[in-house]
């Protein structure tokens, strides 16, 4: 099969668009936590450790299909600071999307906290139990989810100027495969 | 395919738009567009502006001292959860917590007439029982929103340091539901010791048992010391609980019975304010026993968040809605602490004569 080159591939555009759905849930349901004092409290933290494991996983995932499958050109009539943009805020956003998980893992580990997932089912600790450290990773689980949205905003602002403005099929290159003529 | 002719800046505004609408919807999850909505950190904030910050210590139930020891479990627990600390014949190791209410780390222990017992069973398959318990089996409010006005109602004047009466007695009428709280505080008078005093979980939980049926329990520990009341002469010494439960322990170990009691069908669970009836089933689940005491700064449950939420598979909170409030609120309280003690602001072991 020929290879669409200006389209990413069907397993890419999957992990993009059921990671974005699941990504922005989360952030939602992180901050939502640790504000609300009502029993949403309890659910929403019930919610939030299953879906880290299963991001981190997804990424490992989308890292591989990204490494083996490529990713389609940018147009070239595009000015070098937004291609260097571009790929700059690929790169920040898989590093948050490793880091917010294992942050988050690390953090309970070092906190003394069980690292449980669902009843009976949990992960090992993977740093000590350090409440020094805790803090540390506690700060950066914060400051790092705050820039994780915020560079998704970005990212969006950027997706939807190529789709509005510029008219370019670079968002294209993310939703759809290419036409049959 | 032709393409519609929305002019340049429509379609820039409704970028825009959608870029605007996901910050704003973030920032009012998040609380940062309501400031006047009861979150944990507001809960805390307001403990700080009222008390003081204490840097290092929790941020209520300040003055405390940790404590080692074991559960010994016979098994009948087993009939209402199938947790492993229950299972006949088990010995469970537990990191506990013997504190008084307030934010003040020297607090004289005589002037508050409630005491707690936190607890950490730590089960062989790696998860967890964490408990904080009080020395009255009920609460004084039913909701997060109470707690909070009850908070505000108790802030110190700053002329007197005591809270204004006239404040307290408006909440109190306001909130009759804390009458038997009151009630029970003012019939049974502080004992001479934190090893003569029973403790209880004041909310319910739900225990699933083998079998996967769920019961609703509230649980408690029993002295095996008798009670006696706080003397005259310990009411003068700031620290006479410590004194005490050091001079209890060169002794020898002390031990508690931890009680189940499951409610029938229609005992609230939802409201910490209200008793079961005395006539419920109460299960004796086995022995506890505490072995030693440390200075809380040193101890091991200096770095332990007693959330009552930690539970270990056959048990889970009830639909109590204070369980959560407290989850979250001490979340925030274990969070400023523990940096504190990273940025090096807390009091440091050496510096530190009370516990």
């Amino acid at each position: 099969m020929k290879r669409d080159p200006h389209h990413f591939s069907a397993a890419a555009r999957l992990l993009h668009w059921l990671m974005a759905v699941l990504i922005v849930t989360m952030l939602f349901v992180g901050v939502g936590m640790v504000s609300t004092v009502s029993r949403l409290h309890d659910t929403l933290l019930a919610l939030h450790r299953p879906l880290g494991v299963a991001l981190l996983v997804l990424v490992v995932i989308r890292l591989a299909v990204r490494l083996t499958r490529g990713t389609p050109p940018l147009p070239d009539d595009m000015p070098r600071w937004q291609h260097a943009a571009a790929k700059a805020s690929h790169y920040v956003l898989y590093a948050m999307m490793f880091a917010m998980p294992l942050i988050g893992w690390s953090m309970l580990s070092a906190g003394g906290y069980p690292v449980v997932l669902a009843p009976g089912v949990q992960l090992p600790p993977i740093a000590p139990h350090d409440v020094a450290l805790y803090a540390w990773l506690r700060a950066a689980h914060t400051w790092v989810g705050l820039a994780l949205y915020a560079t998704i905003l970005l990212h969006l602002s950027a997706a939807l100027f190529h789709a509005l403005i510029r008219r370019d099929g670079v968002f294209a290159s993310m939703t759809r495969g290419q036409r049959r003529a | 395919m032709t393409r519609p002719t929305i002019c340049v800046p429509c379609r820039l505004a409704a970028i825009a738009v959608a870029v605007g609408g996901a910050a704003a919807a973030f920032a009012w999850t998040a609380g940062w567009l309501t400031p006047a909505r009861l979150t944990a950190p507001r809960i805390i904030d307001t403990f700080e502006t009222s008390y003081g910050v204490h840097p290092g210590y929790r941020r209520n139930h300040a003055k405390g001292l940790c404590v080692e020891g074991w559960f010994d479990s016979n098994g009948n627990g087993a009939q209402v959860s199938r947790a492993a600390v229950f299972a006949p014949q088990t010995r469970t190791p537990v990191i506990g917590r013997f504190a008084i209410p307030g934010s003040n780390p020297s607090a004289p222990d005589a002037s508050i007439p409630i005491r707690s017992f936190a607890l950490l069973f730590q089960q062989h398959d790696g998860e967890q029982w964490r408990t904080g318990m009080n020395s009255a089996p009920l609460f004084s409010v039913r909701t997060p929103a109470a707690f909070y006005q009850q908070l505000v109602a108790s802030k110190p004047e700053p002329a007197t340091g005591k809270p204004d009466p006239a404040k307290l007695d408006a909440f109190y009428r306001a909130h009759p539901d804390s009458q038997p709280f009151r009630q029970w505080v003012g019939a049974h008078p502080p004992s001479s010791s934190f090893a003569n005093t029973a403790f209880y979980s004041v909310n319910a939980f739900i225990a699933t048992d083998a079998a996967g049926n769920a019961h609703a329990v509230r649980w408690e520990v029993v002295p095996d010391a008798q009670y006696a009341p706080e003397t005259a002469d310990e009411k003068t010494q700031p620290d006479f609980l410590s004194q005490d439960l050091d001079a209890r322990l060169a002794a020898g170990p002390l031990r508690w019975h931890l009680v189940l009691t499951v409610a029938a069908p229609g005992d609230p669970t939802d409201d910490a304010t209200r008793a079961w009836p005395a006539t419920r089933e109460r299960i004796d689940a086995g022995t506890l026993v505490v072995q030693q005491a440390s200075a809380q700064r040193i101890g091991q449950c200096r770095d332990v968040n007693y959330d009552p939420t930690v539970l270990p598979d056959g048990l889970k909170p009830s639909n109590d809605p204070l369980l959560a409030a407290r989850s979250a609120a001490y979340a925030v309280s274990f969070n400023r602490r523990t940096r504190e003690e990273a940025t090096g602001a807390a009091a440091q072991p050496d510096g530190d004569l009370h516990r």
